[in-house]
């Protein structure tokens, strides 16, 4: 087992976002977290990270108890987020971004792992003294997503990666995480709106409603789901999530 | 002709140490938002510790100037720096999460307790230190006026320069640098990548200790007297020229350093030296109204 939540409560400032939730990510899984806005998930990611801290429950990584851990030193275990929103650094270059990314990795390793990214993201390598602020959000997000692979994680977290990006770049997105998980054998834990698009690409999908799992089962299962489908998918085809911002 | 030329070079020399303590106030404010109160005092406690070097060395018979001006730098900026790291360690991480208030409270704290502690422990009255670098040259002569320069100011003009570069380089070529910059952007996502960023603001209240601590050192050689009490009045003209430069901008300190020092010397010359203070605090005051994000400060236009 590679990621295991058991009976994890959060709070938010005063609010009790977290309810005992319970979640796994298996060794080369792709799994995804859905759920409508505010149900807490961007709060679940973070608190894997122990911002904020699980007030209750035990957060377990390769093993290894890392709830009370500091937050880069949870980062050290080899786990990276692309952030909710990104959270590039602005006034930086590209070039730089990527290097806060290495900070984990082998200093031998940068320039290859460099030259993988601009394989897979092209548009980095032409923008890469291009300050990260001046990048359209779609170029964001590729750049978000990189910076933490530099670090060659084990696992790797998702936030809403396709929030806001331009269908071209939505397909790009999944795509990416389809490769990485498939080609490099990434562990993928993947929280979307986009239910529909997510659960395609997840071997397995948890529903998180008001801070508790409610829902859980393979990628194909829950998309079948009448409950999922209603709930989810039906709403979310009306009116795509996706608002193109690039 | 000939003062306004002297008054430069007295105004110049005084600019680069105004500026070695500003990047002290711009780094700290840039990482963590806060005005160290404490940092005049940081800079008060260095330039005893020269002192107190210069004499214990000249004590033991080392005459050779190079040879003790490096020794004094050399320690002056080990224990500034970890008087700095002491007082973000005790007076300001504890705060770290409540109001914006309370450490800057806990920083007019710390500058009070340390202007005591010397004060205690060295005593009140001014100390003098043996003229450490004498001499200068003679550029030129008008109308019986000698513009000279004095050996102790090419000294500052030159380590300052030295140190500027140096420091430019750390900030935007190194991985300190970058990850510097990154606490400034972000802390939690700087805290995500791995990077511990206590540390990181460890690190920061150290190196801006220390390059008040080269001030400190090159004051006592260009003054050659020194009190409990010139942490207060350099820092708050150092402050002043942090925020004219543009607060948390690194260049805009530099240049904030060494507007007001010519502003005060050339204020000194020809209006009134017993109110050159009130150049300052005049300056202070009308940035604060009319440019508040100072002459190299940013608001700045970002794609979110």
């Amino acid at each position: 087992m590679m990621l295991q939540l058991s009976g994890v409560h959060a709070h938010y400032g005063a609010i009790h976002a977290l309810h005992g939730v319970d979640l796994s990510v298996q060794v080369g899984e792709v799994v995804t977290l859905i759920g409508a806005n505010g149900a807490g998930k961007s709060t679940l990611m973070m608190a894997i990270f122990g911002q904020p801290r699980a007030s209750s429950g035990r957060v377990v990584f390769d093993g290894e108890d890392i709830t009370g851990l500091p937050t880069h030193e949870i980062a050290r275990r080899g786990i990276a987020l692309v952030p909710e929103g990104r959270r590039i650094f602005p006034r930086m270059t590209v070039m730089e971004n990527l290097q806060m990314g290495a900070v984990l990795g082998e200093e031998t390793n940068f320039e290859v792992d460099l030259k993988r990214m601009y394989t897979l993201f092209p548009i980095l390598e032409e923008r890469c003294t291009q300050r990260a602020g001046t990048l359209s959000g779609g170029e964001q997000q590729m750049l978000a997503i990189a910076r933490a692979l530099m670090s060659r994680p084990q696992l790797l977290l998702l936030d809403e990666p396709s929030l806001g990006l331009a269908p071209l770049y939505i397909k790009k997105i999944f795509q990416i995480v389809r490769e990485l998980n498939r080609d490099h054998g990434m562990t993928i834990l993947l929280v979307e709106q986009n239910a529909h698009h997510a659960l395609r690409v997840a071997h397995r999908g948890y529903v998180l409603q008001h801070g508790q799992i409610i829902l859980s089962g393979t990628g194909r299962e829950l998309l079948a789901n009448p409950e999922v489908h209603a709930a989810y998918l039906e709403g979310g085809h009306a009116a795509p999530a996706a608002q193109p911002a690039a | 002709m000939a003062l306004a030329l002297q008054q430069l070079i007295n105004g110049l020399t005084l600019g680069a140490v105004y500026g070695l303590i500003a990047i002290g106030y711009t780094m700290v404010y840039g990482i963590i938002g806060m005005i160290n109160f404490a940092h005049g005092d940081i800079y008060m406690v260095s330039a005893f510790i020269a002192v107190t070097v210069f004499t214990l060395l000249a004590s033991f018979g080392i005459s050779s100037v190079p040879l003790s001006l490096l020794v004094v730098l050399l320690v002056a900026v080990f224990f500034t720096s970890i008087y700095g790291w002491t007082v973000e360690r005790t007076a300001y991480r504890p705060l770290r999460g409540s109001t914006r208030l309370a450490p800057l409270i806990s920083a007019i704290g710390m500058s009070i307790f340390l202007q005591n502690m010397v004060q205690l422990t060295q005593g009140a009255r001014v100390k003098p230190v043996a003229p450490v670098l004498v001499g200068g040259i003679d550029i030129l002569t008008i109308d019986g006026f000698t513009v000279r320069l004095a050996y102790s100011q090419v000294l500052i003009v030159v380590v300052t320069v030295a140190l500027m570069a140096g420091f430019t380089w750390l900030i935007t070529k190194t991985s300190f640098g970058r990850q510097q910059r990154s606490c400034e952007q972000d802390r939690t996502m700087t805290a995500l990548l791995g990077i511990n960023v206590d540390r990181t603001i460890s690190l920061t209240f150290m190196l801006g200790a220390a390059l008040a601590a080269v001030a400190g050192v090159m004051v006592t050689v260009y003054y050659g007297v020194v009190d409990f009490f010139i942490g207060f009045v350099a820092g708050i003209k150092a402050f002043t020229a942090a925020v004219l430069g543009g607060i948390g901008s690194l260049p805009g300190a530099m240049l904030g350093g060494l507007l007001i020092g010519l502003i005060e010397a050339f204020w000194a010359a020809y209006l009134s030296a017993e109110y050159k203070d009130v150049a300052t605090f005049t300056i202070l005051i009308l940035v604060l109204m009319f440019r508040p994000s100072g002459l190299l400060g940013r608001p700045e236009v970002e794609k979110v």
